[in-house]
């Protein structure tokens, strides 16, 4: 979708600004983008806490990388980089968290005929993966991310992203029978 | 993606659901207390067994004292 003119224009005066480093156009893309940056994060730490948390913290580090952004570049992507490290960083030394009580409770998308038990060893086999190969599974596998838009958040060509997806799924699978789960 | 990918995506997509969560508040209070908070420098570690190196010498050899001051 094109923005008229005049919006444009303001937007990119905004960007400009933010470069700069005025606190009020920052505060304004804070605003404007605050809730795509949760939504980024929570698809890959499954905790609405903790992606809270994260976009905050997403925000102070591209607050304080003002001078570095290009106002004529995507903000919106430069953020989901940004947060897609944050996140990575708090999963390399966080317990994985597979699902988000707002899922339990609303388990409409779940099926269920699957038993819970089966589910339950899906779901350990499933934190056995690494936090690379994790964060690519669960946006691929699970939330259906484009692998463009994956590899652009995770700094990665399409072909690396379609690499750990093929280790993931090949991890999983090994952990998957040991837990006796015939994929 | 392949047959066994797709198994697999199948389970997956049974055991864990995908995340609808929704941004339920605004988060600017939280970041403006995030920005009024001093940015504490984080010291690397070698610095600081660098300066227990140097406590240690200056404790076991008091004589290096005035060849330090001489480097400083």
């Amino acid at each position: 979708m094109e923005l008229p003119s005049a919006v444009s224009d303001q937007q990119s005066e905004r960007f400009e600004q933010f470069a700069r480093g005025d606190l009020e156009a920052f505060e304004a893309l804070f605003r404007q983008f605050q809730g795509e940056v949760y939504r980024w994060i929570v698809r890959m730490v499954r905790d609405s806490g903790v992606a809270e948390d994260l976009t905050v913290e997403t925000f102070w580090r591209i607050y304080r990388a003002h001078a570095r952004f290009d106002p004529k570049r995507s903000f919106a992507a430069w953020a989901r980089r940004i947060a897609s490290n944050a996140a990575l960083d708090y999963l390399k030394v966080a317990k994985p968290q597979v699902a988000l009580e707002e899922d339990l409770a609303a388990a409409e998308g779940l099926n269920p005929g699957v038993q819970r038990d089966l589910r339950e060893r899906t779901q350990r086999a499933f934190e056995k993966l690494p936090a690379k190969l994790r964060v690519v599974a669960t946006l691929a596998l699970i939330e259906e991310q484009p692998y463009q838009e994956i590899g652009e958040a995770l700094g990665i060509s399409v072909g690396a992203v379609k690499l750990r997806v093929f280790r993931a799924t090949r991890v999983l699978r090994k952990e998957l029978r040991k837990l006796g789960v015939e994929p | 993606m392949n047959d066994e990918e797709e198994r697999i995506q199948k389970l997956l997509e049974q055991a864990i659901a995908p995340t609808r969560g929704k941004l339920q508040c605004d988060l600017w209070p939280k970041m403006l207390d995030r920005l009024a908070t001093p940015a504490v420098a984080a010291v690397p570690w070698f610095d600081w067994a660098l300066l227990a190196a140097v406590i240690l010498l200056l404790l076991l050899a008091p004589r290096s004292v005035p060849l330090l001051l001489y480097h400083l």
